[in-house]
């Protein structure tokens, strides 16, 4: 198909809207995307690869949004690369990796929007993310700790617990 | 060193369609891993003194590091790679346009012999491990880069969150850091009109479709790229289960349209081929465009089993063969576009003649 905006490429971008509930299909080329990207969000095409922009937009829509609702304190900078949230909208791209919990209340929405998610569920590193799944592990047996004593199987219980107090022995 | 058999040859291990499932539709799989060292800014707040520090702490790991797949490897920065073998790298679909106009010390790869494990350093995140194979192979793409990251996690402190997962530079592709793609030729769903209404549920299912050469470049000769848009919240392994699955349905979908295609409309299918192949044998001057446009039906041609003699491989060749740094890497000298269309055509016409009865 052709793209709907100059009728001479072929259309290769597909771009999903949602206004107001109602589900809205456009169809471009690459380039009539880019220059329409500047008015669109909830973009359905690999961001910063050939239109970098377009995540700045992203970005730009979501703190407008969330401004309506709860006005976001902007005034703050990530203290390990010195990023500030303004910069990040406008780029796109963060700082480091510090800079997803100095500005973890500002990525949420975004986070949500882009995966419709925000925690992850993949691989864990087994080095730095040794303790992580110790973590894991410990919130697993405290909720069936929780269920053996609600159905008061306490001999259970008590081997659960005991099976948690070595594990965080082991997290120190 | 492994790197110069690549730059100085067409061939690149996904083009080798013999080994590759599925491989009459789809070409090509990949998946790209992205990963970041904690604390150290990311490469676009790099300068030069702390981007090398990046390429010094990969390059340690790597010689550390005694596992087969990374002893295999060559590491190259970009400051010891003229532009014209860069181009060749993003060519063979190695690394990205952007990446490929890098001269920095700080900016490179790391590539094995065949090109099938390719990783970007210093792109938009300090390591981008890459695996491509020929055909529909994205979990044995996952499984072979999964011995290479755990092998390098040893040795370097990636950034990682419980929250958010592997940490990247842009939030599009934290969770998992993973992007899955496969590249398709889908000529008779084209021809039909089918195709539209495929990207549509294929974009509903979080998945993204993109032209052959992305920016600047049209989705000539019916090649799409298809390719997982969600990073968070999804485990890599049903990432790469979605995706083939829905690959498999849209090469279900092709290879019906084919044979009703054929059914249907024979004298104009065999029209469309056969001319398409007299044109590429017959031409002076080939821009890349055309010869693309008319690649897809010889392909087409070859899958239908109405030109024979063509091996698939010769025409994955040809994809790349076609594309300016390699002819002008052929031909040993900087050309001007219209040399360049000249070339091209003396290039197809002597490939699709060895194979010709
Ligand atoms: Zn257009
Ligand atoms: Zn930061």
């Amino acid at each position: 198909m052709y793209c709907e905006e100059c009728k001479v490429r072929p259309a290769t971008v597909h771009l999903t809207q949602i206004i107001n509930g109602q589900t809205m299909q456009t169809h471009l080329c690459e380039q009539c995307a880019a220059k329409k990207g500047a008015s669109m969000f909830n973009l359905n095409i690999e961001p910063g690869f050939s239109i970098p922009n377009l995540l700045g937009t992203l970005f730009g829509n979501v703190y407008n949004m969330q401004e309506v609702s709860t006005p976001a304190v902007l005034s703050t900078t990530c203290p390990n690369c010195g990023m500030s949230f303004e910069r990040i909208r406008q780029t796109g791209k963060l700082g480091c990796s510090e800079c997803y919990s100095a500005f973890a209340r500002e990525l949420e929405p975004t986070l949500r929007r882009v995966h419709g998610n925000s925690q992850h569920i993949g691989k864990i590193p087994k080095r730095g993310g040794g303790k992580v799944m110790l973590k894991k592990k410990i919130e697993e047996l405290k909720s069936r700790l929780q269920k053996a004593v609600a159905r008061e199987e306490y001999e259970k219980a008590a081997e659960i617990r005991d099976e948690i107090k070595r594990l965080e022995k082991e997290m120190e | 060193m492994s790197i110069h058999d690549l730059l100085n040859q067409n061939f690149v291990a996904w083009m080798d369609a013999e080994k590759g499932p599925a491989s009459d539709i789809v070409i090509s799989s990949r998946v790209r891993l992205a990963r970041n060292l904690r604390l150290v800014p990311f490469p676009h707040l790099l300068d030069e003194k702390r981007g090398n520090q990046v390429v010094e702490e990969i390059r340690k790991a790597w010689k550390k590091s005694g596992y087969h797949e990374l002893l295999a490897m060559d590491l190259v920065t970009f400051n010891e790679l003229p532009l014209l073998d860069r181009k060749i790298l993003m060519e063979k679909h190695l690394i990205s346009p952007e990446h490929s106009e890098a001269s920095a010390s700080f900016k490179g790869i790391m590539v094995n012999k065949d090109g099938s494990l390719a990783f970007m350093i210093n792109e938009e995140d300090h390591l981008r491990l890459q695996c491509f194979l020929p055909g529909l192979q994205l979990m044995e793409c996952y499984n072979r880069l999964q011995g290479v990251d755990d092998e390098l996690e040893k040795y370097l402190d990636y950034a990682f969150d419980e929250k958010r997962g592997y940490l990247t530079s842009c939030p599009t592709n934290v969770g998992t850091g993973m992007r899955a793609s496969v590249m398709l030729h889908l000529p008779a769903l084209a021809i039909s009109g089918q195709l539209n209404r495929i990207f549509q549920n294929v974009n509903q299912l979080g998945m993204t479709v993109r032209g052959l050469y992305g920016e600047n470049t049209d989705a000539v000769g019916n090649f799409y790229q298809l390719s997982n848009q969600i990073t968070l919240g999804q485990t890599e392994e049903d990432i790469i289960n979605n995706l083939t699955g829905i690959t498999e349905q849209i090469v279900e979908q092709e290879r019906l349209t084919r044979e009703r295609l054929l059914k249907e409309m024979p004298y104009q299918i065999e029209d469309r081929i056969g001319r398409a192949y007299g044109i590429l044998t017959n031409a002076r001057v080939m821009t890349s465009n055309e010869a693309m446009l008319h690649l897809s039906d010889v392909r087409l041609g070859v899958d239908l089993g109405i030109i024979k003699g063509l091996k698939p491989f010769a025409l994955n060749e040809l994809i790349v063969a076609l594309r300016p740094a390699h002819l002008q890497k052929k031909a040993g000298k900087e050309m001007e576009p219209f040399e360049r269309d000249v070339k091209r055509a003396e290039v197809i016409k002597e490939k699709l003649a060895r194979y010709q009865k």
